[in-house]
């Protein structure tokens, strides 16, 4: 594996997201709408979260309170031990270049830029200087199986290789938490396998992420999947589901005898 | 399970004996239905009783008794003969009848919950939903280890698309309940329609990201 700025899962140590019950009212005072309510939720590094629920349960808004692009109406948000709640836009804007990374189901690369430019953009942004951040952005697309597609732009990529561009980008250099709203909704079932396999395989090397998604076989490769719903004044989790490490029934559901599973 | 055309079909390629047979099926099916070798035993001699298969020459030779008593362990081959071949092409040709009425638990469970006073309807279906993505879970996590054999992998498919489509019913059914306003007390607030008994309108700026697949309202009860 090359060489990677992301701490080895199973370390102890801090969370990579903290939203401390963190509730989100929209709206005018007349009319507040409960968009989110009473979340507390941490996502460890190494861990994979998938967020589903119904539409309009606020899964959106969840993802937007993570990254900081709406301030929680209550609560704290706390991403690498940054405090995103009461920061300035400035400070939120840095926290942001920082640590997390968006990955969208239309992706917003930028289509003058090549695949190389575009993960490297947050890096130089950050004030990294543009070497060190082309080298970075190399890596990362390495990571993601795109070594030596750097110098193509967007349009001479296909849909899944955008968006594995898209998650170079999210997980460049030291950034490590990724915020994917439905990031394979525009895909076909196997690309979108191959792309949650990729977010996968990086949380197993050590990323944390939180992704939105409304299909039940994306989320469950999730190590939690947790289902929001919108009910107010109730915490708006209503369940979560654990991938257990270990599943002694599944034994008898598949039938298949001990010795013989993989 | 359909041991009898399953043997049938694997002495299509040649003679074998009960053991080999074992494998063979066992193999065949990603080791998810282990067969015990005496109901291989079994079922050969009821499709000798049959005239659908024969203990081979060969096996006629060693035994010295013209084979009409097969021996459990001893190692017998038998072949197909042409009444055998013809019931096993027929049985691949055939489809199979979808077997969805089937007195699934999970069904019985909720709808003779809405059936009754001290159902719970919407908490069950919750702890279910629960527990059917924990199965979903632990089926991919079975799926990402990458098995070699193409049979156990088209296994574990099965399986976690039968588990997509239970969380699918489980979502349908969760809306419709609360439409009806059936359920325990907490269910007829879950979902509910613009308009239904609650003074918070939808948001409009919640989930404008998450497009045209998401989950669907449901129109109306029946």
């Amino acid at each position: 594996m090359t060489e990677t700025d992301l701490a080895p899962p199973g370390e102890a140590q801090p969370p990579v997201l903290t939203l401390e019950r963190v509730g989100l009212v929209l709206g005018s005072t007349e009319a507040p709408v409960h968009a989110i309510d009473h979340v507390d939720l941490q996502v460890a590094a190494g861990e994979l979260v998938a967020v589903t629920g119904r539409s309009g349960s606020g899964k959106s808004s969840l993802l937007n309170l993570a990254g900081g692009l709406v301030e929680a109406t209550v609560g704290t948000v706390t991403v690498v031990g940054e405090r995103l709640t009461g920061s300035s836009d400035r400070a939120k804007a840095a926290i942001r270049r920082r640590h997390v990374g968006y990955v969208f189901q239309d992706l917003n690369l930028l289509p003058t830029l090549t695949a190389i430019e575009n993960v490297a953009l947050p890096l130089e942004l950050d004030g990294q200087r543009r070497a060190a951040a082309t080298a970075a952005a190399t890596t990362a697309l390495e990571r993601v199986g795109l070594d030596g597609l750097g110098h193509r732009h967007p349009d001479e990529l296909s849909g899944g290789q955008r968006q594995r561009v898209a998650i170079a980008r999210g997980l460049v250099g030291r950034r490590t938490l990724l915020l994917a709203d439905e990031p394979t909704s525009a895909l076909d079932d196997l690309t979108g396998e191959e792309i949650v396999r990729l977010i996968r395989a990086r949380c197993d090397e050590g990323a944390a992420a939180l992704v939105v998604t409304h299909e039940p076989s994306l989320a469950a490769w999730a190590d939690r999947v947790i289902r929001l719903q919108r009910r107010p004044g109730e915490p708006s989790i209503e369940s979560e589901a654990i991938r257990p490490a270990r599943r002694p029934d599944l034994v008898d559901l598949t039938g298949r005898p001990a010795e013989g599973r993989p | 399970m359909a041991v009898r055309e399953a043997l049938l079909t694997l002495l299509a390629d040649g003679p074998k004996h009960g053991y080999q047979l074992k494998a063979d099926f066992e193999a065949a099916t990603g080791q998810a239905w282990p067969l015990n070798v005496g109901q291989v035993y079994t079922t050969l001699q009821r499709l000798e009783r049959d005239g659908l298969v024969e203990p081979t020459d060969a096996a006629a030779a060693t035994a010295g008794d013209a084979g009409d008593e097969p021996q459990p362990g001893g190692r017998v081959p038998y072949a197909l003969t042409d009444a055998g071949l013809a019931v096993f092409r027929q049985w691949l040709a055939t489809p199979s009848p979808a077997d969805l009425a089937n007195r699934d638990e999970t069904t019985m469970r909720v709808l003779l919950a809405l059936a009754s006073e001290a159902g719970e309807v919407a908490s069950l279906l919750r702890a279910q939903r629960r527990a059917t993505t924990e199965t979903l879970q632990a089926l991919t996590a079975m799926r990402a280890d990458g098995d070699p054999t193409l049979a156990w992998s088209l296994q574990l498919d099965r399986m976690a698309f039968v588990a997509e489509a239970e969380l699918r019913w489980l979502d349908r059914a969760e809306e419709r309940v609360a439409a009806t306003g059936a359920g325990d007390a907490g269910a007829a607030t879950i979902v509910g329609r613009d308009g239904d008994h609650r003074p918070t309108p939808t948001p409009t700026v919640v989930d404008s990201g998450t497009g045209a697949g998401d989950e669907r309202p449901s129109e109306g009860t029946p």
